[in-house]
């Protein structure tokens, strides 16, 4: 029989308030095995730690129950304390007196009760406990960074810095992801090419950096320190190595009529194109849907052009296995559709853009090279209306929009309104807003300088309506201070359309196992300590796929991101958990239940040969569970239908016994 | 009736929570009867979430509303002004002889072209 000490902690008034930490403490006193029983003020702090220690010693304890908060909260404090006591940490037993009790009970008498009730469970649990030792793992000093936007680019290059390899994966033909695409960045106004592409060039010349752009991961294996991640390189029919980027293939393309991506559809490449002028790496890709070669044999003309012999229409998607220590989702966001909004008139007319769309109509490399012209007949726009909010903090419709705030609309958009006034002093520029959001260094200070040195007319409300007639849009809105309904003919109407997570994130989420919240962005390990890891361990997150961010917020998670692959990088070894399944070779039948349900692969079968009772020998299939990859769910032992899996640290008889304490 | 107990009632019978409002105002921007309005969409949301109830019963915007649903179709929260409007209505025309429309003043109102549904949808509208 062990000899279980109890420890209850008041946690200020956290549990105090609502439960007599006394009468549980005196409660568990007369439980089976517990030969020590007290409470304490806070048992987490320095005080309350060296209580358990000179308990242990004094009343030569052997299983301890601290009756506390959450142990996603201090398991890992106590089971140091029981160490530094010199008990086997796996000898302590957390009941959550705090989240599970006092923070959802109101009453004193069902409070106390049901702590009682807890410390009992765990009373019975810890007498079944067993020492455990945990495993070692290597760790391959090698990150992944998938997505090459300005989050990848920077963890890569941070990783870099510290010396260890970083490979980039890209779905597009080039890095530089959404900021390549803006015109200029809030609140300095600084060219977006201008302070990206000299990364996008120290990614490119760093040996310690791979790229592989136009390409995607497809399945990824292993766990913390040891993945293993498939990687198909999508077959661009131009030799990467030998194209020097002249970009005489291009101009001579007779396949001309293409809707150009990086424009948004806003103007045609070639079917064989770089994206754009400084892409990352600068090498052609063929378009394998636009290219007559490709589709009907017939053309040719790149092949013979190109001098140095890069062209390649026999190229084939590759698949490249390679091992890592930690991955980074760097897979950002993307606007949404504005289909559904049908009173904005978006399919309606070419001259409803959204804010992208609006971003490379201003840019010099844009479809109309930097000159403000509404896309229907490239005419000066006199009057434009910007509409904020659209599809962002939507309740109702979520089919139709979002629940969350954007965050990075208010400032774009006043960036949009000031720049067209500076540029363009004859315009009229209106922005409807609901509230105007610019918390952040010199943010309200730049949205007050487009209202008050600019002369933009922000009018607080929403645009209810808008109607093309002739070479006009009717915009029917509110003015909710002058309690007025505005019409305005417009020239050009702007949509900040909410942005989400770009539509890769689920499927990589799910090949990673890291969570997700319900708008699919990555779920942190804990949100304010933890932002930047998942809680699938060795699974980091950069930038905008892990909520709405701007550049100076996607550049420093990214940077806190790749600091902790370092952290994790740097060490040689890792400790693993050692409450992971393991199956009774007696007991097994071989009938691979458990291996179907793992969601982790951890188990595997052998063949072994068996003594019998009549002492012959058997060659009979057993299960074998890898503890490196096991991440101790638990699925196994329900799904074995013959009882040989066990979890340890929650083995069934455990379990059993916590239920029998509860219903005592 | 305080003004709570009729805001309480007025939320009851629409079914809606006018708390959800963020002051958008995209109903009144989108509302096609505006200008005919005292008080607009956006103010009967605002002035039932206060309890401010006596100034709308009192006003002519109740029968103004044309009941074309597009602030609650457009409403990126949910709260259909709509049905509030509506509310306040029922709650005017509920008691007895409240009644808006009355039969005997229908054909001084009448002529060729009134289709026979207005005449339906209307006293479905203004009448107990």
């Amino acid at each position: 029989m062990l000899r279980i000490g109890v420890f209850v902690c008041w946690c200020g008034s956290n549990i105090a308030g609502t439960v007599d930490v006394e009468a549980v403490s005196e409660a568990l006193k007369s439980e089976p095995g517990v030969v020590f029983s007290t409470n304490y003020q806070y048992m987490c702090s320095q005080a309350g730690q060296n209580m358990i220690i000179d308990a242990v010693k004094e009343h030569k304890l052997d299983g301890i129950v601290v009756c506390s908060c959450s142990p996603r909260m201090h398991e890992a404090t106590f089971r140091k304390t029981a160490a530094a006591a010199g008990l086997n940490p796996y000898m302590v037993e957390i009941a959550n007196i705090r989240e599970q009790c006092s923070w959802v009970h109101k009453d004193m008498a069902t409070g106390t009760e049901k702590a009682i009730i807890l410390g009992k469970a765990a009373v019975a649990k810890v007498a079944l406990n067993a020492p455990l030792t945990p495993g070692e793992s290597n760790v391959t000093k090698r990150a992944l960074v998938i997505g090459g936007g300005i989050a990848g680019i920077q963890t890569a290059l941070d990783i870099a810095e510290a010396g260890f390899p970083v490979d980039i994966v890209e779905t597009k033909p080039t890095i530089g992801g959404k900021m390549a695409q803006l015109d200029k960045t809030f609140p300095t106004l600084d060219c977006a090419a201008c302070i990206l592409t000299p990364k996008m060039v120290d990614v490119a010349q760093n040996d310690k950096i791979r790229i592989f752009s136009y390409s995607e991961v497809q399945d990824v294996s292993g766990f913390v320190g040891n993945f293993e991640v498939k990687i198909k390189k999508k077959a661009r029919y131009v030799n990467e190595d030998i194209c020097t980027g002249c970009g005489a293939c291009v101009e001579k393309c007779p396949m001309k009529k293409n809707p150009n991506e990086f424009n948004l559809g806003m103007d045609n490449r070639p079917a064989i194109y770089i994206p754009f002028a400084q892409a990352v790496p600068k090498v052609a890709t063929i378009d394998p849907n636009a290219c007559n070669m490709l589709k009907n044999g017939k053309c040719g003309l790149c092949e013979k052009i190109c001098t140095a012999g890069a062209i390649d229409y026999k190229q084939k998607d590759e698949i490249i296995e390679e091992k890592y220590g930690a991955i980074v989702a760097a897979t950002g966001f993307n606007p949404i559709s504005m289909d559904k909004f049908d009173e904005f008139a978006y399919n309606q007319s070419k001259d409803v853009i959204t804010s992208l769309e609006f971003e490379r109509l201003t840019n010099a490399a844009g479809p109309t090279a930097g000159k403000l012209l509404r896309p229907s007949d490239l005419e000066h726009p006199h009057t434009i209306v910007f509409v904020q909010c659209v599809g962002s903090r939507c309740e109702n419709c979520a089919e139709k929009g979002k629940e969350y705030c954007s965050k990075i609309c208010c400032m774009y958009t006043a960036k949009h309104a000031m720049l067209t006034r500076d540029k363009y002093p004859d315009t009229e520029v209106y922005v409807f807003y609901i509230d105007v959001r610019t918390p952040g260094k010199s943010f309200d200070e730049f949205y007050r300088r487009a209202v008050e040195e600019y002369g933009v007319k922000y009018v607080k409300g929403m645009v209810g309506k808008v109607s093309p007639e002739g070479k006009k849009l009717k915009v029917t809105a509110s003015d909710m201070l002058n309690n007025k309904q505005l019409h305005i003919d417009a020239d050009l109407v702007v949509l900040a359309a909410a942005i989400e997570p770009d539509k890769s994130a689920r499927s990589i989420a799910t090949m990673l196992t890291a969570s997700m919240d319900t708008n699919d962005f990555f779920t942190e390990a804990h949100p304010k300590l933890r932002p930047v890891e998942s809680p699938t361990a060795g699974v980091f997150l950069s930038g905008a796929c892990q909520g709405p961010k701007d550049i100076p917020e996607t550049v420093s998670q990214a940077s806190a991101a790749a600091a902790k692959v370092i952290g994790l990088l740097s060490k040689d070894k890792l400790t693993g958990n050692p409450c992971v399944a393991s199956s009774d070779e007696i007991m097994c039948n071989g009938c691979s239940s458990c291996a179907n349900v793992c969601p982790y692969g951890a188990i595997t079968y052998e063949t072994k040969e068996f003594r019998m009772p009549d002492r012959s020998t058997k060659m009979r299939r057993v299960a074998k569970v890898n503890p490196a990859v096991c991440q101790g769910c638990g699925a196994c032992t329900v799904a074995c239908p013959s009882g040989a899996m066990d979890l340890r640290g929650f083995t069934t008889s455990q379990i059993i016994a916590e239920v029998d304490a509860i219903c005592r | 009736m305080t003004n709570l107990d009729m805001r309480d009632e007025i939320v009851r019978i629409s079914g809606v929570n006018p708390a959800k409002c963020m002051a958008c105002g995209k109903c009144s921007g989108t509302c096609p009867a505006y200008d005919e309005m005292e008080f607009h969409p956006h103010q009967f949301v605002a002035m039932i979430k206060g309890g401010n109830i006596e100034p709308l019963l009192n006003s002519e915007s109740v029968y103004r509303c044309l009941t074309c649903f597009a602030c609650a179709e457009r409403c990126p929260r949910g709260v259909e002004p709509a049905k509030l409007i509506d509310a306040v209505r029922l709650m005017k025309t509920r008691p007895q002889g409240a009644n808006h429309l009355l039969a005997d003043n229908v054909p001084k109102m009448l002529d060729e072209e009134t289709p026979q549904q207005l005449l339906v949808s209307a006293f479905r509208k203004y009448t107990k």
